[in-house]
Formats: C-alpha cells, sequence, structure tokens
C-alpha cells in the first residue's frame, strides 16, 4: 500500500469515527429518553398530577413540585427580566468605555462561569439570612434570578449589538433623544433576540435544584404554596428526593416527574429556537 | 460679501478624533437656499465636517470640535443649545438608505411622533405632503402600512428624505446619498435635490465630481482635512484656483 | 459569604484545612481537610473531560471539515438539547442506568461510584467543548485550509495538521470551560457519587465531591452558626476559587489570542 492509500483509508477511517462521535450523545439521549418513557409514562395520569406527596409511592404525587416550579417561574421572569434588559441596555447604550464599565463587563461574563451552587449559597446568606427570607419562594426567586441574570444581560447586548448603526443615526438625525432611539428603534428591531436569550435563561432556571436546596427549600413540602413567602419545593428536587431514596417504586416516580421537568423544558427551549429562526429571517438589514 | 445672509458658518474649526486632527481651520459661510457640494478624496476630512453640522459626531468617542459653527448666526457648539432641538432644524441623509424597520407611514411621521404630536390628522397631513414633495407618494399611497424595507433602494432612499423633511428642518445635510443607488434612482434623487432648494438649504458630499456639477451652486473641495478650495460651482469647474483642486477635478489623483 | 468563611478560618486553621488528609465535620471526631473533597471533585472531572474531549473535538472536526453545511445546521441544536437537559435527570440516568450497565463490566463497582457520574457529566458537556472548538475552528482564515489542501492533505491532514493547532487558544479555552462547568456541577454526583469523602484516586468507589458535600449539609439539620454549618461556605469559597481562577484563565487566554490574530 503506498503512502498516499494509507493517508486516504485514515481520512476514511475518521470519517467514520467522526460520525460515530457525532451521533453517540445523541442515540445515548435516545436510550435514556426511551429508558424514561418506558419507566415514567405508565405512572403519569390525573391523580399523579394533583396528588400532593406522600410516604408511600403509589399515593404521591407531584402537584406541590410543578406549583412550586410555576411560582418560581413566574417571580424569577418579574424580577430578572425588566433588571437584566436594564442592565443589558445600560452597558450597551449609556455606559462610555470606561474602567468601571470593563470592570462590569469582565465580572458579569465571570459570574456567568460560576457555579449554581455559589449562588445558592450567596442566596441563602443574602435574602434567606439578611434580608430574613428564610427558604420561601421569593429568597428561591431572587437566588435564581441573580442566576440567570448574566445570561439575561448578556443576550441583551448581543441582540442590541446587532441592531445597524444606521437606524441609530437616523433617530438621532432626526432629533431623537437616547432614550427616544433606545425605546423606539433599539428594543423593538431586538427584541426577538432578547427574547430567545430571556426564555432560554428561563429554561435554565427551571431545572436547577442546587442553589435551592442550598437556600433551604424543602424535600417534602404537605401544601401548596399560596404567597411567595410559603415554603415550597420544585420538581427538580422532588425528583432528587424520590431518586434517593432506596425503594424502587419512588424511582418510577422519579422517571414519571422527569418526564413532566422534561417536556417543560424543551416546550420552553422549542419556543426559544423557534423565535430565534423567526427573528433571523425577519430582519435582514 | 458679509451683507449676504448666510444659513450656515464655521469659524476657525479643528476637529480631533483622539489626537488625530481631522479638520484644519476650516473657514467657510454657505448660502441660505442654495446647494453646497463637498467634494474630495476619501479620508479628507469632508463627511466629519457634514456631521459636525449637526453633531452627529457626539457619540464617537474622542471626538472633539474646537471653533464655532454658527446656524442662522448662533453657534450650534454652545452649551445652550440641545443637540435634539438642533437636529430638528438640521435634517440628515445618510450614505446607505436606513428606513426603521417598520411601515412606511412610521418611518414617515417618527420624527414628529417623538416631537410628542399625536394628532392622527396632523400626522397623516404631514406624512403625504412630505411623501410628494419626494415624489413617493403616487408609488406607495396603497401601501403605507407596508413594511418600509420592502422598498426598492431607490424608494427607500427618498423615504428617508421624506422622513427628514416631515420635521420641516431649514438645512438638509447629505452624506453621499446616491452612493448606494443605481443611476435611474440617481437622476430622481438629483431631480429632487433641485426641487428641494426652493425651500431648503442643502449640503451635499459627492464622490462623484459630475453629481456635484449637476446639482450643486456653491463647491467645497477638502483636501488632507484642510478646505482647499470653496468657490461658485461653475466657476472653481472652469477655473480653479489651485493647483490641487484643478488636479482631483479633472481626475489625476482621487 | 466571605465572613462566614473567615469566622470557620478562625477556628479551623488554614493549614489544617489544605493538608489534612480527612474530612469528618459532622462526626464526633472532627477533620477539616478539604484536600477529599478535592480529589473527589477532581476525580470526576478528569473523567468526564476523558469522556468529553475526544467526543467534543471529534464532532468539532468532522462537523467542519467533512460534514455539509445542512447537516451542520441541523446537528448543532441536536446537540444542544444534550446541555439543556436538567443536571437532576443526568443524575437520575447515571445512577439507575449507566452504573447498572457498568456493573455488568466490572463487577466490583460500587452502587455509588464517580466512574459513571463522571460518564455522564463528560455526555453533559460534550456540546459546550464541540460547539466552541467548532467555533475556534472555523474561524481559521480560509487560506490556511487551502493552502493545506492545495499541497494535497488529505482532509484528515488539514484537520489535525493545520486547523486544530491553528485553533488551539479556542479549543483550549473551550475545555478550560468545560473543566469549570465540570468541577461545579452538583447534582449528577450528589445522586450518583456518593457521600464518601474519601483520598482516592480510584473511580470505582463512593466519594464526595465540594458540591455534593454542601447539598449534604444544606439537606440536614445543621443549626445556623455552627462550626458544621460555616463548613459549607469554606467549601463554597474553595470551589469559588477553583472556578474563578479556571474562567479567568479562559479570558487570558482568549485576550491573548484575540490581540495575536488582529
Amino acid at each position: 500500500m503506498t503512502n498516499a492509500e494509507k493517508n486516504r483509508l485514515k481520512d476514511k477511517a475518521f470519517q467514520v469515527f467522526g460520525v460515530f462521535c457525532t451521533f453517540i450523545g445523541l442515540v445515548i439521549l435516545a436510550i435514556f429518553l426511551i429508558d424514561i418513557l418506558i419507566e415514567g409514562l405508565a405512572r403519569i395520569d390525573w391523580d399523579f398530577i394533583t396528588s400532593l406527596p406522600s410516604r408511600r409511592a403509589s399515593r404521591a404525587g407531584i402537584l406541590t413540585a410543578w406549583a412550586g416550579t410555576l411560582w418560581i417561574l413566574v417571580l424569577t421572569s418579574v424580577i430578572a427580566f425588566p433588571l437584566g434588559i436594564a442592565a443589558g441596555v445600560y452597558l450597551e447604550e449609556y455606559s462610555k468605555k470606561t474602567r468601571l464599565a470593563n470592570f462590569l463587563e469582565v465580572n458579569i461574563a465571570n459570574l456567568a462561569g460560576v457555579p449554581s451552587i455559589i449562588y445558592g449559597l450567596l442566596g441563602m446568606e443574602m435574602f434567606g439570612r439578611v434580608m430574613g427570607l428564610g427558604g420561601s419562594i421569593l429568597a428561591g426567586a431572587l437566588t435564581l434570578s441573580l442566576l440567570v441574570l448574566p445570561i439575561i444581560i448578556v443576550t441583551t447586548r448581543e441582540a442590541i449589538k446587532a441592531v445597524p448603526r444606521s437606524i441609530r443615526d437616523a433617530s438621532y438625525a432626526l432629533g431623537a433623544s437616547k432614550w427616544q432611539t433606545t425605546w423606539n428603534q433599539v428594543l423593538p428591531a431586538s427584541f426577538g433576540g432578547i427574547l430567545t436569550g430571556v426564555i432560554l435563561a428561563l429554561s435554565r432556571a427551571v431545572g436547577e435544584a442546587a442553589p435551592l436546596i442550598v437556600i433551604g427549600a424543602l424535600a417534602y413540602v404537605p401544601f401548596v404554596p399560596t404567597s411567595p413567602t410559603d415554603e415550597f419545593t420544585v420538581l427538580p428536587i422532588q425528583i432528587f428526593n424520590w431518586t434517593s431514596r432506596p425503594q424502587a417504586d419512588f424511582l418510577v416516580n422519579a422517571a414519571a416527574a422527569i418526564i413532566i421537568l422534561l417536556l417543560i423544558t424543551f416546550i420552553l427551549n422549542g419556543i426559544a429556537v423557534y423565535l430565534r429562526n423567526k427573528w433571523q429571517k425577519r430582519v435582514k438589514w | 460679501m458679509s451683507k449676504k445672509n448666510y444659513k450656515l458658518e464655521a469659524k476657525d474649526l479643528n476637529a480631533y478624533y483622539g489626537s488625530f486632527h481631522a479638520l484644519k481651520n476650516i473657514n467657510i459661510a454657505m448660502e441660505e437656499k442654495a446647494v453646497t457640494a463637498f467634494i474630495g478624496p476619501s479620508g479628507c476630512g469632508k463627511s466629519t465636517f457634514l456631521r459636525t453640522l449637526n453633531r452627529m459626531n457626539d457619540y464617537i468617542e474622542g471626538f472633539r470640535v474646537e471653533g464655532d459653527i454658527l446656524l442662522d448666526g448662533r453657534d450650534i457648539y454652545a452649551k445652550d443649545v440641545r443637540v435634539d432641538e438642533l437636529r430638528k432644524e438640521v435634517g440628515m441623509v445618510f450614505q446607505k438608505p436606513n428606513p426603521f424597520p417598520k411601515t412606511i407611514f412610521e418611518n414617515v411621521v417618527y420624527g414628529l411622533k417623538i416631537q410628542g404630536l399625536k394628532d392622527k390628522r396632523v400626522l397623516a397631513e404631514t406624512a403625504e405632503k412630505s411623501l410628494r414633495q419626494t415624489a413617493l407618494w403616487d408609488e406607495v399611497k396603497d401601501k403605507l402600512d407596508k413594511s418600509a424595507l420592502a422598498l426598492s433602494g431607490g424608494q427607500q432612499q427618498r423615504l428617508c428624505i421624506a422622513r427628514a423633511l416631515a420635521i420641516s428642518p431649514s438645512v438638509i445635510l447629505m452624506d453621499e446619498p446616491t452612493s448606494a443607488l443605481d443611476p435611474i434612482s440617481t437622476a430622481k434623487i438629483e431631480e429632487l435635490i433641485f426641487k428641494l432648494k426652493n425651500d431648503y438649504t442643502i449640503v451635499i458630499v459627492t464622490h462623484n465630481m459630475q453629481q456635484a456639477g449637476r446639482v450643486s451652486d456653491y463647491t467645497a473641495f477638502f483636501y488632507m482635512g484642510e478646505l482647499v478650495e470653496f468657490a461658485k460651482t461653475r466657476t472653481m469647474f472652469t477655473s480653479p484656483k489651485h493647483e490641487r483642486t484643478q488636479n482631483y477635478i479633472t481626475g489625476r489623483f482621487g | 459569604m466571605l465572613s462566614e468563611s473567615v469566622r470557620f478560618f478562625s477556628e479551623v486553621s488554614i493549614i489544617d484545612f489544605l493538608t489534612d488528609k480527612q474530612w469528618t465535620p459532622l462526626f464526633a471526631e472532627k477533620h477539616f481537610g478539604i484536600l477529599p473533597l478535592v480529589a473527589g471533585t477532581l476525580l470526576t472531572t478528569a473523567v468526564a473531560i476523558a469522556v468529553a474531549l475526544p467526543i467534543g473535538l471529534t464532532i468539532a472536526v468532522y462537523l467542519n471539515e467533512y460534514s455539509p453545511g445542512r447537516f451542520r445546521q441541523t446537528i448543532k441544536p441536536l446537540l444542544e438539547i444534550l446541555a439543556s437537559i436538567p443536571t437532576v435527570v443526568y443524575g437520575f440516568f447515571a445512577l439507575t442506568v449507566v452504573t447498572p450497565f457498568l456493573q455488568k463490566l466490572i463487577p466490583s463497582l460500587a452502587g455509588f461510584n464517580a466512574l459513571s457520574a463522571g460518564i455522564v457529566m463528560g455526555i453533559m458537556i460534550i456540546p459546550m467543548i464541540s460547539s466552541l472548538s467548532e467555533d475556534a475552528i472555523s474561524a481559521v482564515p480560509r487560506s490556511l485550509r487551502e493552502a493545506a489542501y492545495g499541497m494535497g492533505s488529505t482532509r484528515l491532514q488539514t484537520a489535525f495538521g493545520v486547523m486544530v493547532p491553528a485553533a488551539s487558544s479556542g479549543i483550549v479555552v473551550s475545555v478550560i470551560l468545560a473543566i469549570s462547568r465540570a468541577v461545579g456541577e452538583t447534582m449528577i454526583v450528589a445522586i450518583a457519587a456518593g457521600q464518601q469523602p474519601r483520598l482516592t484516586l480510584d473511580p470505582t468507589v463512593p466519594i464526595e465531591t465540594i458540591t455534593t458535600y454542601i447539598v449534604q449539609v444544606s439537606l440536614g439539620d445543621v443549626p445556623h452558626g455552627s462550626l458544621e454549618y460555616r463548613t459549607i461556605f469554606a467549601a463554597g469559597i474553595t470551589l469559588f476559587v477553583f472556578t474563578f481562577a479556571l474562567n479567568n484563565l479562559s479570558f487570558w487566554i482568549k485576550k491573548k489570542y484575540q490581540e495575536k490574530y488582529d
């Protein structure tokens, strides 16, 4: 075999290996999803969704868990979006390239890389103890807001950056103030991108368990929370709790709850992808 | 000369980007309701100067000016001048058409809306008047609620001019307004400029010598940040005083 | 957070913290050596990177040099699904599917172990390495690739002889960020790797990571203000220092790289 033939063979071999690697992750994911579906699908019924948790696996439900997840989702949105978008707009449109802005920029990027459990410790100290919120929904939502703020800020800035300079010039040339230009032109033009980031951030928040465990969210909550100061649990914590139990019945419950959690995550991600595509197609400068 | 009515004047104007000296001792006086063209090779400072006339350079970091620019005798860089008020008086049209990603109607009335005008009848009337001024009305009157981005390049540029006219400025600055357009659209814009100078003072930057010759009453030649020559267009094109101007006009460099 | 840690270090000497080989703050005979937790963390991280780096890099090279553009457009979002799945779900996967499967191959494997947690964590971070590395490779100037092909190189030779070296700093950044992610990962290890602080390099036995310890304490009834309570802040600070250093390192490399090419 000549050298060239050997090289071609290696080239082909790598191509096969490349296909293998590209799909192995997806295949494993598929195996896993099927496994979960087999294990958990039969367990999902109306009772499972509307029942309180219980010591007996067959009677336990996820009512408190998904109610808690919903509370957290709504509160986190209300807190994190205005703050994140405002911060993104400020950093991109208003702040001068000073040392402070630079410092903030590096730090925000850095915050995005901090493990979520650290946010939990921070949240427990700041919101739980100093503000006296304990392990309440509000403390949880504030903690998750801290967690997703960097994501929202970064995507807001990127979306704003994509708005061409000429649009701003046109607005300024008509006598618009900076605020009018931002509000009337820049924000509407970048809205799709911002929304995509916001939904991705939400989907991240829905799956988080670690920081909420640290601030003191409970594994067992016998009632549905009715106010932001109530104690709570969320789906990922419920899953964690059931997974850690030795009885096989609880693993079935966990699988069933995972199906629900994945459904929520995939729907949120699907919306984000849809919006991103739609937005990219619509805006051609 | 001094008895004449000057709309815009620059006195000992210097401008800098950081340490780069972009405009050097510019002295010029532009007549009311006339077209003044700025010509010169790329990077000569003509666009920079145009953009100092309505302070569009304010947003560029490290940019600063020394000296005065007078609009109707008032220094536009004075502390008490509000830049948004100034820009209502001095409109601008850019190199590439830059309509907002909104409807045609919204584009035209944007300037009025941000001034707080809400009266629907006034908005509609102004929109029609501005679009008629730019000879766009017949082409777009049935699709005012369609996206401005669907128009052709030439139409977009006329829309941008209509948008500038809608807030009734007295000066219109045009920064190479036809450089991104085809010859037919260019001809339409030039026709328009000719018509508009009855009511407006127009300052136009152009790369195209013939265009300067066709549309302008006065021409200013810039080179390396300096104003080399400023004269009636006819005079400058037939008997330029400076050798540099002559070389540029006859195409020996550029 | 810092103040809680300071209080911790006023009671436990920092030298003990860094050198003691045992971590038993919840037992009667207390030891506060962070090393076993650090070892556990590094062990799971190492397994994860050992899985994710070869696969992720291969995907990046394959998508860039071999696959048609349309294929890349479809496969990238699909791969990103892997990163969007909640980690608690991965933990369940590690415990109920991967561990039983591996036990068939390695009978001595404990029910909780660093191996399956690490493998699953590796699968999770594949898209992180593949997509950041792909960006880095596709940022290499076209001319360089064409030069390689022009001399008769195969795709493989072009990829590993020219593209990967030229994109190396970007690839290193992706790996560092992946490490940082793995170090801070919590739920997978909390579910599947065990809760036994142990100074070992053996991935088949139960261990405990820094993150798992924090979860373990948070779930229990440790009175606020006690030394045990403060241990989680000390552990948290340790974790933070690790990830902070890694993130800054990646920043630094990225910046240096940009200066080189601008």
